[in-house]
């Protein structure tokens, strides 16, 4: 059904459905005394990870092991990459070695689909440079609807970096096309050129936009990618931390302000005392243990759908 | 061996629910009243068939029966051989299956591997005591030495024919038909949107 799955913005709605739908059978398997399925037995899955990563590599690997799936977990250090072996030199040993799906996580926006290219497997994108990462933004929708009993319709505000977020750009494709609205909410340092031309309305007030949202997903405030990480390089987007979590940091009295039935989502892993408070991070109303799980279920959705056919 | 040119129908309506009625009355008698059973239903006609054999049971003897809904997509053996499947709901009754007696529901039983993956599944869910089969019809052509326990018709047939079971809770009528040509709309629909590549 899908061969590779690079970009939240491939998905049409009937697709995007069938992978949520899939999903919610998948999320059975973890409540039974078998977690396991056969589905995927004989099948290879390569996580091939250049960044690092603990929560999505663990979560893909869970998946595909609840699936019967072989997988083989390769990341850069440590491997013939520090040695300095191009992408390409990798991507053809691992479809010598007969990969069926290449999970990939790479610091160049647009690496999945330069591999997409060169290998006869399944690609997935599990995050490219600052650029999309569709199973988050897959998770996230399905938590929502999970959660609201829907997507169409639900205003969804997005709050922090949007400037570096695969995630925000990822959640904008799936959420659009799924018939959510979207509100991405940051400094103006921190949101990228052409952002108008995003299929979201844009705010640089937090207050404003939360008094009608049904979520609201607080981004990571990405240290190591405002311009290498340093104290004072990051001054350059915003003045302190303190500064910005006053302004676009979610806390208690805020979190009062919004309706009863909005969510908090965080994509994790979260600074606490950043973009959200701790309270509000532990309250009833944060999914963030949630999506975890959820995200489990919906990669065995993703791999199946992938190798489960033909 | 029929040969139908047309399509036949083997089953009214009145047949259908006077065989619901006798594997309801058999099921009372092979378990001596079906005090531990369970009905799984198997997607998508299997449910409905157990919800109304489980129906029946009460009426008959009052013994409330526990049904569920089995789906065996993901255990099947021929997944490679088509684009991957809707994934039908599974729902296993509260109470579980542990050293309870299961009983499978299904509409026809044909080549016998859909009832081979509903085996392997309930392996994963638990251990029943013991499972037995229900089929509204035996259309024969094993492929696995597996048998049904209670079978409402036998329909002998041949491969180049087709039986199409109808329920008015899935498709608006009860009715058993024979038609010539091989089965396709037995199987998931599978439409051309979710074939589509993305890339």
């Amino acid at each position: 059904m899908i061969a590779h799955l690079l970009s939240a913005a491939d998905l049409d709605a009937a697709t995007a459905t069938r992978v949520l739908d899939t999903a919610g059978e998948m999320a059975g398997v973890a409540d039974r005394e078998v977690k396991k399925l056969p589905t995927l037995r004989g099948r290879t899955v390569v996580n091939l990870f250049y960044e690092d990563s603990t929560r999505t590599r663990t979560s893909f690997e869970v998946a595909a092991k609840r699936l019967s799936a072989d997988v083989i977990n390769f990341s850069a250090r440590g491997s013939s990459v520090s040695k300095g072996e191009s992408l390409k030199d990798t991507a053809l040993t691992l479809q010598a070695m007969g990969a069926d799906a290449v999970v990939i996580r790479h610091m160049a926006s647009g690496a999945p689909h330069r591999l997409a290219r060169w290998i006869d497997g399944s690609v997935i994108n599990a995050g490219d440079g600052t650029h999309e990462h569709p199973t988050q933004a897959l998770l996230d929708a399905y938590t929502m609807r999970s959660r609201l009993g829907r997507l169409a319709g639900l205003h969804v505000v997005i709050v922090g970096d949007v400037l570096h977020s695969r995630v925000a750009r990822s959640n904008v494709h799936l959420l659009h096309t799924l018939g959510a609205k979207v509100t991405l909410v940051a400094p103006p340092t921190l949101l990228p050129v052409g952002v108008g031309s995003w299929p979201a309305a844009v705010s640089y007030d937090l207050d404003s936009a939360l008094s009608d949202a049904d979520v609201v997903m607080m981004l990571r405030v990405q240290r190591e990618r405002l311009a290498g990480g340093s104290a004072a390089a990051r001054d350059t987007f915003f003045p302190s931390d303190r500064e910005y979590s006053r302004r676009y940091g979610l806390d208690d009295a805020r979190l009062r302000r919004m309706p009863a039935h909005a969510i908090v989502m965080h994509p994790g892993p979260m600074n606490r005392g950043v973009e959200i408070t701790a309270e509000v991070a532990d309250s009833p109303r944060s999914t963030i243990v949630e999506q975890v799980g959820n995200g489990v279920s919906v990669r065995m959705a993703v791999l199946y759908l992938m190798l489960g056919g033909l | 061996m029929a040969h139908p040119q047309t399509t036949k129908t083997i089953l009214t309506a009145a047949d259908i629910s006077r065989t619901i009625d006798r594997i309801a009355h058999q099921i009372l008698e092979k378990t001596e009243g079906a005090r531990d059973a369970v009905l799984l239903g198997i997607p998508t006609r299997g449910f409905p068939l157990a919800r109304r054999l489980a129906g029946r049971i009460a009426t008959f003897e009052d013994v409330p029966i526990p049904v569920g809904v089995l789906d065996v997509t993901l255990y099947r053996d021929d997944l490679r051989m088509r684009a991957a499947r809707a994934i039908g709901k599974t729902q296993i009754p509260p109470a579980g299956i542990d050293g309870r007696l299961v009983i499978l529901v299904d509409d026809v039983l044909f080549s016998g591997r859909t009832v081979r993956a509903a085996l392997d599944a309930l392996g994963d869910l638990g251990r029943p005591r013991a499972v037995q089969l229900a089929v509204l019809v035996d259309r024969g052509h094993r492929e696995l030495p597996i048998r049904a326990d209670y079978v409402g018709k036998n329909i002998p047939t041949s491969l180049v024919e087709s039986v199409r079971v109808r329920l008015s809770e899935t498709d608006g009528a009860d009715e058993v038909q024979l038609y010539p040509g091989t089965d396709t709309s037995a199987a998931p629909a599978t439409g051309a949107a979710e074939r589509r590549v993305v890339a």
